[in-house]
């Protein structure tokens, strides 16, 4: 795809320059990006890659003209300009979508999410509607007739797979891809030249990565808009990009002055060449390189198959009975006539399409929610004395028989500080403190004990919450999604980690879309066949 | 090298400080609504035995309006977040109908005042009042939220104690004011150091509330 | 969490009135209920109320499936004032601190009734106006400034996120031993730590909304609108119909000679 001027679908493609630029946000001492040199020619399309800490999403909401208000201690050096004027100056010139779906979603409906940029960048009524209408059509949410003004039309519940969206379909009622492929609608909307994209596909299951990955290609296809995307995962986007750009952690080699003739670009140039060029130090680095699986430890024992929990034709549901005046309603469940045993030392892989209840699941074997129908029970030798229910036994049975690793790492910290964090579990229980070091030690942690959890990187929050969970010691290990989002180290780690606790009689079962990690774990997979109500929509994307 | 001051925000409002202001409102409502599920145990005989009792409990209704200036710390914060928080009530259906409207501008009202007269506004006597964000500022603006509630349910026509005798109203003006202070301002201040510790106050003037000074 | 009034593919008159008009009679007649503590103005006013339920597309069965918690405080609201109000004429209870005799049970009675038709109008109103159309009308007609006023719009919409993370990260921390069970000052603290932690998701929600709003251009200066916020015929009909009822109220109260002002 070439660069064209303002072609029929009315988008001039942005050219990017920055000289020597830098960012340092306020209340930081060293800079998020340092001396950074980069030329974009309209209509390129460019893969950002580098260290977590090497600023790619601080030049990205640069170049969305989002950074500048925090105060007058940041602190900007350099240029960085978008057809030689500065960025903040022109909204809309650039569009932003960011990792989390949730927040890439403005407004409650599809068809005002969309029109929301282009309001805001003045564009006269009939103009934005009829943009509207195009821009879902490019991301392929297709909208179903409906009048001109965005509430035409009753939702007829027809799904969101079905062939249209009308314009006052609930945004809430879209999965996660749907999400990424709406907000890049509203980006559209807005014409913009530049086109920037920090890690979208990073929350999503493999489908809604492609589903996303493709509406994005077929939109620069039409529009030649300039692209530049930040993603670990570079086999997503290497077929469609031109170039690829790595960037150095910038705070180390800005903080000390010497380095600071050292360019923030470390490699520049066509996606296959810099790929064989640096392939060593962006495996060092963690970043997804094509055809790279990291070596893991494997497997040395089969352990012992006593069953530890069972699950026997359950139906589960997150929701709690409802009261409706004075009758109670039993929630309807996402997932039903579920049966599974949960084995020491073995692995189970909860695995199914997205809304299929698998983090509903998994979290009601781990005595976390009550199940709607059927029941799991505990064998006498998980439960020894605790009661045959999970959901029943006090919070401190459960840690020391079932641990549960949860999605977001930040949901599970209950303190301030690393160490305390860690030694929480153990003291509530009496005992197991004298683990903590080894955990500490063994997930890499020791030189973190008094920094707050949430002050830290994604990897890190991510080993820790492994840790404090296995603190207590539980015979069971339940994970919801433990890989998604992580670098390829964080993932080698880990998986390499459970391997160990498998072969010492630990069973592990775990949500996942990960087949690699299922494969190096082994063990039996529980394949949940797609919702068969249409309650489980809601769960679409959480899962 | 070239550095380029980043202009000075100062008392205006930027998107996020509106977005982050109206979500801690919405959230404080989502939080007390969990909460008075469990406090039904608390105010039910609270209500049976001396009603006044319930202005103990008030306090949680104006954490909203503390908090949200704690963070924020632009003029206007307690107000905006209290009548969001209103806001977000009546949609989802009130038991003072539209008049909870009107009792969240003025509880938010309150501790806006306080914050004007002892931090943000520009007075003769500035050297002498003029203040921090700190547990003092906190604790006056919760008890300015918690005596305009009361004063609110007492004396105005919909209040929810129009009815009571004067001994009555002034002791439930009184536990509101105590309450105000305690759960609205004492655990907003809590809350603004612990946000601030985890680094997610980092584009706000309030990122340093955890090492500010207690007191002055 | 207690879902949101308003009612999707709700197709009622009401609907399309402006919210503002309806805003402007339900704070009409609120205000004057509030007036006066009689049980022949509040009793007017709610049979009015009840006769517009199908207008706003509202079912006696679903004001009672979503609008019970409120019914129950309305008649608590009656009892405690019963106890606590002045008594007057002679006395029916009188159990210690308990005291309740004809004049503060009528006044008891008069209250629960007062309260039912102050909160039934609210009902109706967020039942048939839908969040985006009152700000619609609130940044275009009542000229409210748009930047918070479509600021609060998103950050509502995220409401029913909140209380599912609410959820999830309850039972995130039952799964690291922090017990709902214990003590009450045990589950105090509890409820203290998932709330904080809560505040932590919202925040850092907020401010990732507030980056995709502003480089989707929002905050800079003059936008347009998708969709007008218009008043028509029925607006005005709305308004009368409103003055009616208030009216009304007032009439019968005074008819009656049960009109009790509040500041006597």
């Amino acid at each position: 795809m070439t660069a064209s001027d303002a072609g029929a679908s009315g988008v001039r493609p942005a050219a990017v320059s920055a000289r020597g630029w830098g960012w340092r946000h306020a209340g930081r001492s060293a800079p998020a990006v340092h001396g950074l040199d980069l030329d974009i020619a309209p209509g390129e399309r460019v893969l950002l890659l580098g260290p977590s800490g090497a600023g790619k999403s601080t030049l990205l909401h640069a170049l969305a003209g989002v950074l500048g208000d925090e105060g007058d201690d940041a602190d900007e050096t350099g240029s960085l300009l978008i057809d030689g004027v500065v960025p903040r100056g022109q909204r809309g010139r650039s569009g932003l979508m960011q990792q989390d779906p949730e927040t890439q979603v403005v407004l409650s409906r599809l068809g005002d999410d969309v029109a929301f940029g282009a309001e805001n960048l003045a564009v006269p009524r009939d103009e934005i509607w009829r943009r509207v209408h195009e821009a879902l059509d490019d991301v392929g949410l297709r909208s179903a007739g409906g009048g001109a003004d965005g509430r035409a039309g009753l939702d007829a519940d027809g799904g969101p797979d079905a062939a249209g969206l009308p314009l006052d379909h609930p945004t809430s009622a879209l999965s996660g891809g749907q999400k990424q492929r709406l907000a890049l609608a509203g980006i559209l909307a807005m014409r913009p030249g530049l086109i920037l994209l920090d890690e979208p596909t990073a929350n999503l299951d493999p489908d809604g990565v492609l589903e996303v990955r493709d509406a994005v290609g077929r939109c620069l296809d039409k529009t030649g808009a300039t692209l530049v995307v930040v993603e670990h995962r570079v086999s997503v986007w290497k077929d469609l990009v031109d170039r690829i750009v790595v960037l150095q952690p910038g705070s180390s080699a800005g903080s000390a002055g010497s380095s600071a003739v050292t360019s923030a670009v470390l490699l520049d140039g066509p996606p296959d060449q810099v790929l064989a060029e640096a392939r060593d130090m962006l495996i060092g680095a963690g970043v997804w390189v094509p055809g790279y699986v990291p070596a893991t430890r494997r497997r040395t024992s089969a352990g012992s198959g006593d069953l530890l929990l069972a699950a026997e034709d359950l139906a589960v549901s997150r929701e709690r009975p409802r009261r409706r005046g004075f009758r109670t309603i039993p929630p309807v469940p996402v997932q039903s006539g579920v049966t599974a045993q949960v084995r020491s030392g073995h692995a189970l892989a909860v695995t199914g399409p997205n809304g299929a209840g698998k983090s509903t699941f998994a979290l009601t074997i781990a005595g976390l929610l009550a199940p709607v129908a059927g029941k799991v029970s505990a064998a006498v030798e998980l439960s020894e004395g605790a009661g045959i229910d999970p959901f029943k036994w006090k919070a401190n049975q459960l840690i020391s028989r079932i641990g549960t690793v949860f999605q977001e790492p930040e949901h599970q910290f209950v303190t301030g500080r690393v160490l305390d964090e860690l030694m929480f579990g153990p003291r509530h229980l009496g005992h197991g403190e004298e683990r903590v070091d080894e955990l500490l030690e063994r997930l890499r942690l020791t030189h973190l004990v008094d920094a707050n959890p949430y002050t830290l990187s994604g990897g890190e929050k991510r080993r820790l919450s492994v840790a404090t969970v296995l603190a207590a010691h539980p015979r069971v290990l339940v994970l919801d999604e433990p890989t998604f989002g992580q670098d390829a180290n964080t993932w080698a780690e880990l998986a390499s980690f459970l391997t160990e606790l498998l072969d010492a009689g630990t069973s592990v079962v775990s949500v996942t879309h990960d087949q690699e990690f299922s494969a190096v774990l082994g063990g039996a997979e529980l394949r949940l066949g797609p919702a068969s109500r249409g309650g489980a929509r809601q769960e679409a994307g959480a899962a | 090298m070239t550095t380029a001051a980043i202009k000075k925000t100062g008392n205006t409002w930027r998107v996020v400080d509106i977005v982050v202001a109206a979500l801690i409102a919405i959230t404080g409502g989502v939080i007390f609504w969990a909460w008075s599920q469990g406090a039904g145990i608390i105010s039910a005989p609270m209500n049976a035995v001396y009603p006044p009792l319930t202005g103990l409990i008030a306090g949680g209704w104006m954490i909203p309006a503390v908090l949200g200036m704690l963070i924020i710390r632009k003029p206007g914060a307690a107000l905006f977040c209290e009548a969001v928080a209103a806001t977000g009530e009546l949609i989802m259906g009130s038991q003072y109908g539209a008049t909870v409207l009107i009792s969240g501008i003025l509880q938010g009202l309150g501790a806006e005042l306080v914050f004007f007269l002892l931090v943000y506004g520009n007075f003769r006597f500035k050297s002498f009042l003029h203040q921090k964000y700190n547990l003092i500022a906190a604790l006056l603006a919760g008890a300015g939220a918690g005596l305009f509630c009361g004063l609110n349910d007492s004396f105005l026509p919909w209040g929810w104690n129009i009815a009571y005798e004067p001994g009555d109203k002034l002791a439930y003006i009184v536990f509101c004011t105590i309450s105000g202070a305690v759960i609205a301002g004492a655990l907003s201040w809590i809350a603004t150091r612990g946000l601030a510790k985890t680094g997610v106050l980092s584009s706000f003037a309030s990122r340093k509330a955890a090492s500010e000074p207690v007191f002055n | 969490m207690r879902d949101a009034l308003t009612l999707r593919g709700n197709h009622a008159l009401l609907t399309r009135a402006n919210p503002l008009a309806k805003f402007a009679v339900v704070f009409l007649i609120t205000l004057v209920l509030a007036l006066s503590i009689d049980w022949v103005s509040a009793t007017t006013a709610l049979v009015a109320e009840l006769a517009l339920f199908p207008l706003a597309g509202l079912t006696l069965r679903l004001l009672w499936q979503r609008g019970w918690p409120l019914i129950i405080a309305a008649a608590l609201g009656g009892w405690s004032t019963a106890i606590v109000a002045a008594d007057s004429g002679a006395v029916l209870l009188d159990v210690g601190i308990w005291s309740i005799s004809e004049g503060s049970l009528q006044l008891g009675i008069g209250f629960m009734l007062r309260g039912l038709a102050i909160a039934l109008p609210a009902i109706l109103l967020m039942t048939c106006t839908d969040p985006t159309d009152l700000a619609d009308a609130l940044a275009q007609k009542a000229r409210l400034p748009h930047r918070f006023v479509l600021g609060t719009l998103a950050a509502m919409r995220l409401v029913g996120l909140m209380a599912e993370e609410w959820q999830t990260i309850g039972m995130a921390r039952r799964a690291r031993g922090v017990g709902s069970q214990g003590s009450p000052l045990q589950r105090l603290r509890a409820t203290l730590g998932q709330s904080f932690g809560l505040l932590v998701q919202a925040i850092r929600r907020a401010s990732r909304l507030a980056i995709t709003m502003e480089a989707r251009g929002f905050g800079a200066g003059q936008r347009t609108w998708a969709r007008e916020s218009t008043y028509s015929p029925l607006d005005a009909w709305v308004l009368v119909g409103g003055v009616l009822i208030a009216a009304t109220a007032v009439v019968a109260a005074a008819g009656m000679g049960t009109w009790n002002f509040v500041w006597r």
